[in-house]
């Protein structure tokens, strides 16, 4: 593409402005939808394997220490670099990216999930046993309702950082959003690269804005009334929610 | 204790039956209880911290599980019982009113109800009454527990615990978070809503006071878990059965016992009033040395001594007035007004309010006398 000056601001207005990259199966829109189907079913497969753990070791405080650990573990990994690793172990095409990001995902879903069971307050949890409610009655309808800001939080968190990410999508297969930085860098094509990047930082904050309403929402205005009792867990939760919310975005 | 082999008597609501709890193999926590508690009345375990009373409370809905002995409920056995629903069958009121936040009042008054299946509206119907049963405006039920106040959450709490109509309630020191007046009031609230209800209850608390006031019975636990004393509040107050109970009672126990003998015989002596409206009016003397400042109604409002009466012109200007004693009262409140008073002649009033005479502190202390001259004799000729 020719662009009508060496500015890089420019030439990103350029290639954002031109119609052609905003039609048919190469352009801006199909590339929105294919990055955010690869970031739902992302984010199905990693609340499928987060979300019951996370209940579970919240609620029974069983496994705690191997899961605080495992999130380490996971944390620790370069989504690109098991990109590339499964690639290699099984197959190309899609599949390999996913379960990438899906390590990716998992670890800010669970420790939110975890950290709303527990951060709710114990003293009602006793009131609750002490009533007659069943275990999974309390954690349904006491734990769960209680800690949902939290939940939601680390869903949240754990969406931001996969929008972001999965641009690796695109080393395996000229598929969603990556596609326009894989391209960019290749044919040196900086207004694309870098309106690229501006689409992806504009979907993510999008993103992100609906998933705010959404927790708005779903918490009960009980919980809105008062300030939420500040447990150490629960303040840990949030500042791991922000702390990885932002290492998504950069 | 003793009565536990003779079948006598009713059937005991709840029966603790060699109950023993330990912790990892450490000193017990409960030590052998073996306890009848009265159906339809207040039982009240007190003792300090430590005493196992608590435990002993958590025992009889399986919060806590016993590592030997029975704990018979209406004769059955509640080990047998699934805990959820033997959990449901009894109400449980505890120290911070532990709602649940996300739920409106109402929603928290109806839990057990709907958790038995009762329809949500009917649910929500018989929580908004037992709102006004503990003294609540029914527009509270809209609000959520954090919008309340710190006593108005412990109402909620009580009704609650009676929202699926329990036999039993169990009250773990429900009013010790709350401040002494308010206190006093929910005191005053659960004895009014027990003499309607009749429930059998269970209450812990650490205050002996509080356990006096209330129960029916008292259980006086010692560290360690051991079961001192069991008995009527009035004789734990009169015959403490060891040091530790005495101690425990505290030093105030002879003026707290007075709460448990009438004052029906005090005898009331006549006072010269004046009313406020004369204060003004320098030409009415008074001939006492303190004479009662009254209104039109004849409600008492402090005192005027005669020295000074020459510069009392209006109620402001009078002499604070001590406590009340309502004629029928208890020798504790008639001594009190007395004590109380800045004339030392305590100001009694019928039951509306209405001065009627005064009460002499030692008047009082004869009628005492005379009550334990009384009961001496009567135990004397029990032991004959």
């Amino acid at each position: 593409m020719d662009y009508s000056s060496s500015n890089l601001f420019v030439q990103m207005g350029e290639w954002l402005s031109d119609p052609v990259n905003w039609s048919g199966s190469r352009g801006i829109p199909m590339r929105v939808l294919e990055h955010l189907g690869y970031v739902g079913l992302t984010m199905l497969i990693a609340c499928a394997i987060a979300i019951p753990l996370g209940l579970f070791v919240g609620h029974t405080g069983r496994g705690r220490v191997l899961i605080v650990s495992g999130i380490g573990i996971l944390r620790a990994l370069p989504t690109l670099g098991m990109v590339f690793l499964f690639a290699l172990l099984f197959y190309r095409g899609v599949l390999p990216s996913v379960w990438a990001l899906v390590l990716l995902a998992v670890p800010p879903v669970l420790s939110g999930v975890y950290a709303g069971i527990s951060s709710v307050n114990r003293t009602v949890v006793d009131a609750a046993r002490s009533m007659g409610l069943t275990e999974r009655q309390i954690l349904f309808r006491v734990e769960v309702p209680n800690g949902l800001q939290v939940m939601i939080g680390g869903v949240r968190a754990g969406i931001l950082q996969v929008v972001a990410t999965a641009t690796v999508v695109a080393y395996a297969k000229a598929d969603g959003l990556g596609v326009f930085l894989v391209e960019g860098t290749q044919i040196n094509d900086n207004g694309r690269l870098f309106g690229g990047a501006v689409i992806i930082a504009v979907l993510a904050i999008a993103v992100d804005g609906l998933m705010a309403l959404i927790q708005k929402f779903a918490i009960s205005p009980g919980l809105r009334a008062q300030q939420p009792p500040a447990g150490p867990l629960k303040e840990s939760g949030r500042q791991e929610a922000v702390a990885s919310a932002q290492g998504g975005t950069t | 204790m003793t009565s536990l082999e003779q079948s006598s008597g009713p059937l005991p609501m709840i029966r603790f039956n060699g109950i023993t709890k330990t912790y990892d193999g450490g000193r017990p926590a409960v030590d052998d209880l073996s306890m009848d508690i009265d159906r339809g009345r207040i039982t009240v375990f007190v003792g300090p911290s430590g005493c196992g009373k608590t435990t002993s409370l958590r025992m009889i809905n399986r919060m806590v599980e016993p590592t030997s002995g029975t704990i018979l409920l209406d004769g059955q056995d509640v080990a047998l019982q699934k805990a959820a629903e033997l959990r449901r069958s009894m109400g449980y009121v505890m120290q911070s009113s532990g709602l649940m936040p996300h739920r409106s009042v109402i929603d928290n008054i109806a839990t057990v109800p709907r958790l038995n299946g009762v329809p949500r509206a009917e649910a929500r119907a018989r929580a908004t009454e037992l709102l006004d049963v503990v003294g609540l405006a029914s527009e509270l039920g809209r609000r959520y527990p954090g919008q309340l106040s710190g006593g108005q959450q412990q109402r909620v709490g009580v009704a609650r615990a009676l929202a699926a109509d329990p036999p039993v309630l169990l009250m773990d020191e429900p009013f010790s978070a709350v401040d002494p007046v308010v206190r006093a009031e929910l005191q005053e609230e659960l004895l009014r809503l027990q003499r309607d209800l009749a429930k059998t209850i269970v209450f812990v608390t650490h205050d002996i006071d509080e356990a006096t006031i209330l129960g029916d019975k008292v259980a006086v636990f010692a560290v360690g878990g051991r079961l001192a004393q069991f008995a009527a509040p009035e004789e734990i107050l009169r015959a403490p059965v060891d040091d530790f109970v005495a101690g425990f009672v505290g030093r105030d126990r002879g003026f707290r016992h007075l709460s448990f003998q009438q004052g029906d015989h005090v005898t009331v002596h006549p006072i010269e009033t004046i009313e406020v409206d004369q204060l003004a009016d320098p030409t009415v003397s008074v001939r006492s040395a303190w004479t009662l400042l009254v209104d039109a109604d004849g409600r008492p409002h402090g005192w005027v001594p005669q020295a000074t009466r020459g510069s009392i012109a209006t109620q402001a200007d009078a002499v604070p007035g001590g406590s009340l004693y309502t004629r029928g009262d208890t020798l504790r409140r008639a001594l009190d007004a007395a004590l109380s008073s800045p004339s030392g002649l305590g100001v009694a009033v019928d039951d509306d309010g209405r001065a009627i005479g005064v009460v002499r502190a030692a008047e009082v202390f004869e009628l005492i006398e005379r009550a334990r001259l009384d009961r001496g004799r009567a135990d004397h000729n029990t032991a004959v």
